[in-house]
C-alpha cells in the first residue's frame, strides 16, 4: 500500500501481546487498517484513546517506538474481471509475479444480503458422485462442508467437484494449505485448462496463522463481484476452515476474552455464519455456492468447530473409508444436504426421493447385522442379504470414484433392490415399483 | 427524563458491536439510541451505565465508528409499532419492513417503517360513545384479509377511560383518529388504528392466565397422538443438527390449527427464510381455503444478520403475538433457534467482560428464558373470550449434548419437550422425535385429557399411554435380543419388539416430504392409532422368529400404503381390506 498524504504516523507503544499492539492515537475509526513496523494490522478494539490493533503477521521483534501509520479504511480487494486466472495472498496481493490488479475498490467483510431479496435455490450441481448426487444432492447457493479426518483425500475430492460442476467461476480459498496442496491445486486447475476461470487466494502453512482470518472475506468479495455485478454462477471452495476458527481463538485469547466451549471465542457462531451466509442465489440469476472443508480431530463432531458449523452450513459431506471395499466413500448416514429436497424428484426422476431413502434404510439394516455378527450371533437370511447388499451398494454407487449420471445411479438401485430383496422387504410405493422394479436376472 | 431535551452523548470507546458512550443527562436502561456515522444513523440499545459511561449494543457493523462520533439517545426502548398490515410481512428483528428496503444488499442504517400508515382500510366500530374502556379493549374492528382486526385501547393507557367519540363505519387510513377517549381526569386522547409497545415488556391487559384447557392440532403424529401440545402451551424442539428441527417446525407452521403464525427466524440460516417466502404464499389453509402467508408473519433476524437485532427479534416476534392474542385469536409463534438467542447474549455478556456462568453464557441466562416463555399462554380478555399464544422454541445444543445450559434452562420453562435423537435421523426415521425421551406434561392436565376424550374419542388418553408403553417395552427387547441375540430369547420377545416397530413406522413416522402423508387431521389420526393397536392387541403363536417379523413387516408395508393414500380413498380402503384379512386369517 503506498503512504498517502495526511497519514497519521506514531511512534510509542504502550502495550505488545503476541497478535496485538496498543497505543494511544486519536481519530482512529473502528475495523481500519494500518501498518506497525511495516506489517499490516488492523483496529480491533478502541477505549478512550487507547486503541489496540491486531498484528497480522505476529508481533514478533516489534519494539515499543515502531512507526504506526493509519490508512484511515478497512482491507480492501481491487475488483474487475482481471481477477481471472490469478493467484493472491491474504491480503489481494499477487503472488504469480503478475501485475496489481486495476478495478474498483471494495472492502471485503461488506453487508449481508437481504433474505427477502434471495431466490430459492433450485438448481442441482451434478458432480458424478453418486454419493453425492443420490443421497445429497448440491444445489446452486448452498453452502456444504466437507467433515474429514486429516488423512482424507478431502482437497482432492473438492478440487474434483469443482472441475466437473457447471459454474463460471471457481474461487480458491486455501487457509493453512500446505505448500504441496497448493500446488496440487494450481496443477489440477492448470492441466484441467481451467485456469482462467480460476481466483484462488492462498495463505499457506508457511505464513502467519492470523493473516488467515482475511481469506474468507477476500474470496468472498472477490465472488460477490462476479456473482452480483456479472450475473456469474460462482464456486467457492474454503479449505481449511478449522484453522480459519483456530486463527480465531488464537486472537481472541490474545484479547483477554473469556472462551467458550472448546477454548473457541463465543462468538465463533457468528464469525463463521458471516462467511457461510454469502452463499445466495441472486435473482438476477447469479449465485454464490461455498464448498468448505472442516477437518475433524478423530471424527469428533461435537467439537465446536465443526458443530457450529453443522448449525450454519446446509448439511455436511462425511468422507470415510469403508473397511469392507477398502474405498473412500461418502457416508450415507452422516452426510446430509438440506437443499437436496428442492431438486430431488424436481429437478431428478420422480423415483429419486424414496429410493434414495430406502437404500440408506437397508444400508442401515445391515450395519445392525454387522454389528450381530461382531457380537457373535446367528445372522438371519435377510441379514445376510442385507450385508451382500451393502457390500454392492458401497462399490457401485457410494465410493467417491463412481462418475455416473443421476438417471445411472437410481437404474444401479434398483438393479440391487431386486437383487437382494423382496418388493415388500423394500417398502417403496407401489406405484414406483410397478413402474421402476427389475428382477434379479437369472 | 425531560421530554423537551433528549439526552446526548460521544462515543468514547468500540469492542465490536458494544459502544461506550459519554453522556450528558438521564439516561435509562434499555433506552435507545442512535450513533451518528456520516450519513447514516446507528440504531443501539442501552445495555449499562457506569457513571457517566452508558454501554450500548449497537443493532448494526460498527465498521468506521470513531471516538467522539455523536449519539443521541431518544428517551425510550425499542418499540415494536402494532396495526392491521402486519400479517403476510417479512421483518427484521428490529421490525424494519424487508420487502420496502432498497436494493439486494442490507444498507447499514436504513430503516423502514413496519406497517404502511397511509393504506385504507374498512372500519367498523364496537365501542360506543361512553363506553367505559381499558387499556386493549376493543374499540373497532378492520377487515385484515379474512381476519377480524380489532382496533383497542392502546395498551400504555392506564386506567379507565370513557369513549368520547368513534367514527362510523367507513374508510379511515391506518394513521387517522378513529377514537377520542376522555382519561380519569377528563384529558382527551386521539387514538389512530396503529400503537407501540417496548417489545420487552410483556402486555398484561388481560384478566386472567387461566391453565391451559385446549389442545392445538398440528397434522404431525408424533405431537398430536403422542405428545399434544396445548393452546397456549410451550413446548421446545433440541436436537443435533441434522436431525430435522426445521423441517418439523415448518410442518408446525403449515399445519398448526390457528389463526396467526408468527415465524421468528432468529440467528439460523437464509434460505430457510427463502424457503417461507417462497412457498407459503402457494400453500392453501385447509381450515380457510386462503394462502398461508395471509396468517403468517415473519420476523427474521438470519445468522449473518448483526447479532443485537437477534437478540431483539423474539421479543418484537412475542409482542406481535400477544397483540393478536388480544384480539381473541388464537396464535402461534415459532422461534428457530432460541440457541441463538442465548449465543447473542453470551457474546454481550463476553464483551462487557461480565463474569460467567456455564459455558460462558450469562448467569441469569435461566431467568431469562423463563420469563419468555412465561409470556406464551391462554388468557381471558377483559371482555370475556379468550385468546391464545403457543410458543415452540428449537434449541440447537453444542454438539448435540442435551446437558448444556440452553437446553437446561429451557427444560424447565417449557412443558413440552420434544427431543430430536441422532440415532433415529441417522435411520432416516423422521421426525426424529424420540418416543421415549419426549414428553408433553399437558397429558397430566385434567383438564386436557377430559378433553381429548370428548374431542377424540372416549379413552383416547388410555390408548396413548398403552401405545407409549408398547414402544418402550419394544426397546426394552430389542436391546435383550441384541445382547442374547436372536435365538437366545423367546419369540415373544420379537413380537415384542416388532409391536413397537409397527407403532414406530406407522404412528410416529410420518414423510413430511409426501403430499398426503405430510399432515394428518386428529379424526385420521384416530383411526390409524386404533387400528394400529388392535394388531398389536392380537394374539399369535409365532414357531420362529422369522415368521414374526415376516409377519409384522407385511403389516407395517400395507399401514404404510395406507399413510400414503387419502383417508377413506379407494385405495386406502382397499389396503384396509388387506390388513382385515390378515387378522381374520390369522385368529
Amino acid at each position: 500500500m503506498t503512504n498517502r498524504a495526511f497519514q497519521r504516523i506514531y511512534t510509542q507503544l504502550e502495550a505488545i501481546t503476541k497478535a496485538t499492539v496498543s497505543l494511544k492515537a486519536q481519530g482512529v475509526s473502528n475495523d481500519e487498517l494500518a501498518t506497525v513496523d511495516g506489517r499490516l494490522a488492523q483496529v480491533v478494539k478502541m477505549k478512550e484513546d487507547t486503541v489496540t490493533l491486531q498484528v497480522f503477521e505476529g508481533t514478533e521483534g516489534i519494539p515499543t517506538n515502531a512507526e504506526v501509520t493509519f490508512f484511515g479504511e478497512p482491507p480492501a480487494l481491487n475488483v474487475s474481471e482481471d481477477l481471472a486466472g490469478r493467484f493472491f495472498n491474504a491480503y489481494g496481493r499477487p503472488i504469480d509475479g503478475g501485475p496489481e490488479v486495476e478495478g474498483e475498490r471494495r472492502y471485503i467483510g461488506g453487508p449481508s444480503v437481504n433474505p427477502y431479496k434471495r431466490k430459492q435455490p433450485s438448481q442441482l450441481i451434478p458432480t458424478g458422485i453418486a454419493g453425492i448426487d443420490l443421497n445429497n444432492t448440491l444445489v446452486s447457493g448452498q453452502k456444504i462442508p466437507f467433515f474429514a479426518d486429516p488423512d482424507q483425500p478431502y482437497n482432492q475430492v473438492m478440487a474434483m467437484v469443482a472441475l466437473r460442476a457447471d459454474v463460471d467461476k471457481i474461487i480458491l480459498g486455501g487457509m493453512g494449505l500446505s505448500n504441496d496442496d497448493y500446488l496440487y491445486f494450481k496443477n489440477m486447475f492448470e492441466s484441467a485448462g481451467a485456469l482462467n476461470k480460476i481466483i484462488s487466494f492462498v495463505n499457506t502453512t508457511e505464513q502467519p496463522p492470523v493473516e488467515r482470518l482475511l481469506i474468507p472475506d477476500m474470496a468472498l468479495t472477490a465472488a460477490e463481484y462476479f456473482a452480483v455485478d456479472k450475473n456469474e454462477k460462482v464456486l467457492v471452495l474454503l479449505t481449511d476452515m478449522t484453522l480459519y476458527a483456530d486463527a480465531l481463538s488464537i486472537v481472541s485469547n490474545r484479547m483477554d476474552q473469556i472462551p467458550s466451549k472448546d477454548s473457541m471465542p463465543g462468538s465463533l457462531y457468528s464469525d463463521l455464519a458471516k462467511i457461510y451466509e454469502k452463499a445466495v442465489q441472486l435473482p438476477s440469476g447469479g449465485s454464490i455456492t461455498i464448498i468448505a472443508v472442516t477437518t475433524l480431530n478423530d471424527g469428533d463432531i461435537t467439537h465446536a468447530i465443526p458443530d457450529n458449523t453443522g448449525y450454519i452450513t446446509e448439511g455436511q459431506l462425511f468422507l470415510r473409508l469403508d473397511s469392507d471395499t477398502g474405498k473412500v466413500i461418502v457416508d450415507p448416514f452422516r452426510s446430509l444436504s438440506r437443499l437436496k429436497q428442492l431438486v430431488i424428484g424436481k429437478k431428478t426422476r420422480e423415483d429419486h426421493n424414496q429410493v434414495m431413502n430406502t437404500a440408506v434404510r437397508l444400508y442401515a439394516d445391515a450395519a445392525n447385522a454387522r454389528t450381530k455378527l461382531e457380537n457373535g450371533f446367528d445372522l438371519s437370511d435377510y441379514d445376510n442379504r442385507c450385508l451382500a447388499f451393502a457390500k454392492d451398494y458401497s462399490t457401485s454407487l457410494l465410493a467417491i470414484d463412481v462418475n455416473i449420471s443421476i438417471d445411472q445411479m437410481l437404474d444401479t438401485a434398483w438393479e440391487l433392490f431386486g437383487k437382494y430383496f423382496t418388493k415388500a422387504e423394500t417398502g417403496l410405493k407401489e406405484s414406483l415399483i410397478q413402474k421402476y422394479w427389475k428382477e434379479k436376472e437369472a | 427524563m425531560n421530554p423537551n431535551r433528549k439526552t446526548a452523548g460521544k462515543v468514547t470507546g468500540v469492542i465490536s458491536n458494544l459502544v461506550t458512550v459519554e453522556v450528558d443527562g438521564p439516561v435509562s436502561q434499555n433506552e435507545i439510541c442512535y450513533i451518528q456515522l456520516g450519513d447514516a444513523r446507528l440504531m443501539a440499545e442501552v445495555i449499562k451505565v457506569t457513571g457517566r459511561k452508558a454501554s450500548v449494543q449497537v443493532y448494526e457493523s460498527t465498521r468506521g465508528l470513531r471516538g467522539g462520533d455523536k449519539v443521541e439517545f431518544q428517551g425510550h426502548m425499542l418499540e415494536a409499532t402494532l396495526g392491521p398490515g402486519l400479517l403476510s410481512s417479512n421483518f427484521d428483528g428490529l421490525q424494519n419492513n424487508l420487502a420496502t428496503m432498497e436494493g439486494v444488499f442490507l444498507k447499514r442504517g436504513e430503516y423502514t417503517a413496519p406497517i404502511d400508515v397511509n393504506k385504507e382500510w374498512d372500519f367498523t366500530p364496537i365501542a360506543k360513545t361512553g363506553d367505559e374502556v381499558r387499556a386493549a379493549d376493543w374499540l373497532g374492528e378492520v377487515k385484515e384479509g379474512w381476519l377480524p382486526h380489532k382496533i383497542m385501547v392502546p395498551f400504555s393507557f392506564e386506567g379507565t377511560y370513557r369513549v368520547k367519540s368513534v367514527v362510523p363505519a367507513g374508510t379511515y387510513r391506518a394513521k387517522d383518529t378513529v377514537a377520542v377517549l376522555t382519561d380519569e381526569s377528563g384529558e382527551e386522547h386521539s387514538v389512530s388504528m396503529i400503537q407501540k409497545w417496548p417489545v420487552k415488556v410483556a402486555i398484561n391487559a388481560y384478566k386472567e392466565k387461566p391453565r391451559p384447557w385446549r389442545v392445538m392440532e398440528t397434522g404431525v403424529r408424533c405431537i398430536d397422538t403422542f405428545n399434544p401440545i396445548a393452546e397456549g402451551g410451550t413446548g421446545f424442539i433440541p436436537g443435533p443438527f441434522g436431525c430435522g428441527k426445521t423441517v418439523l417446525q415448518h410442518a408446525i407452521a403449515k399445519q398448526g390449527e390457528a389463526d396467526v403464525i408468527v415465524m421468528a427466524a432468529c440467528g439460523e440460516r437464509a434460505n430457510e427464510v427463502v424457503e417461507i417466502f417462497t412457498e407459503f404464499p402457494e400453500l392453501v389453509d385447509p381450515r380457510t381455503g386462503r394462502s398461508l402467508m395471509e396468517r403468517t408473519t415473519i420476523v427474521c433476524n438470519t445468522s449473518n444478520m448483526p447479532v443485537a437485532a437477534r437478540e431483539a427479534s423474539v421479543y418484537t416476534a412475542m409482542t406481535i403475538c400477544e397483540y393478536y392474542r388480544s384480539m381473541g385469536l388464537k396464535v402461534l409463534l415459532l422461534a428457530d433457534s432460541t440457541s441463538r438467542w442465548a449465543q447473542a447474549l453470551r457474546e454481550m455478556s463476553n464483551r462487557m467482560e461480565e463474569l460467567p456462568g456455564a459455558d460462558a453464557f450469562p448467569v441469569d441466562l435461566s431467568s431469562t428464558i423463563s420469563n419468555f416463555y412465561a409470556r406464551a399462554g391462554a388468557v381471558t380478555l377483559n371482555n370475556g373470550q379468550t385468546g391464545s399464544v403457543t410458543f415452540i422454541g428449537t434449541v440447537s445444543p453444542a454438539g448435540g449434548n442435551l446437558k448444556e445450559p440452553v437446553t437446561e434452562s429451557t427444560k424447565k420453562a417449557a412443558r413440552c419437550f420434544y427431543a430430536l435423537s441422532q440415532n433415529r435421523a441417522d435411520k432416516k426415521r423422521y421426525p426424529a422425535v424420540d418416543p421415549i425421551d419426549s414428553y408433553s406434561k399437558y397429558l397430566e392436565y385434567p383438564e386436557i385429557v377430559s378433553f381429548l376424550n370428548e374431542k377424540v374419542a372416549p379413552g383416547w388418553v388410555d390408548m396413548v399411554m398403552k401405545a407409549k408403553t408398547l414402544v418402550l417395552r419394544g426397546k426394552e427387547a430389542f436391546e435383550q435380543i441384541n445382547i442374547l441375540g436372536d435365538d437366545g430369547v423367546p419369540v415373544s420377545y420379537h413380537e415384542r419388539y416388532w409391536k413397537s416397530e409397527l407403532i414406530d413406522f406407522i404412528i410416529l413416522q410420518q414423510d413430511a416430504f409426501d403430499r398426503i402423508d405430510a399432515s394428518s387431521p386428529l379424526e385420521r389420526q384416530k383411526f390409524m392409532l386404533t387400528k394400529v393397536l388392535e394388531v398389536c392387541d392380537m394374539e399369535h403363536d409365532f414357531e420362529t422368529f422369522e415368521e414374526c417379523s415376516a409377519w409384522y413387516k407385511e403389516v407395517i408395508n400395507i399401514f404404510r400404503q395406507m399413510n400414503y393414500s387419502e383417508f377413506r380413498s379407494e385405495d386406502f380402503n382397499k389396503y384396509l381390506e388387506q390388513i382385515n384379512k390378515l387378522m381374520s386369517h390369522d385368529k
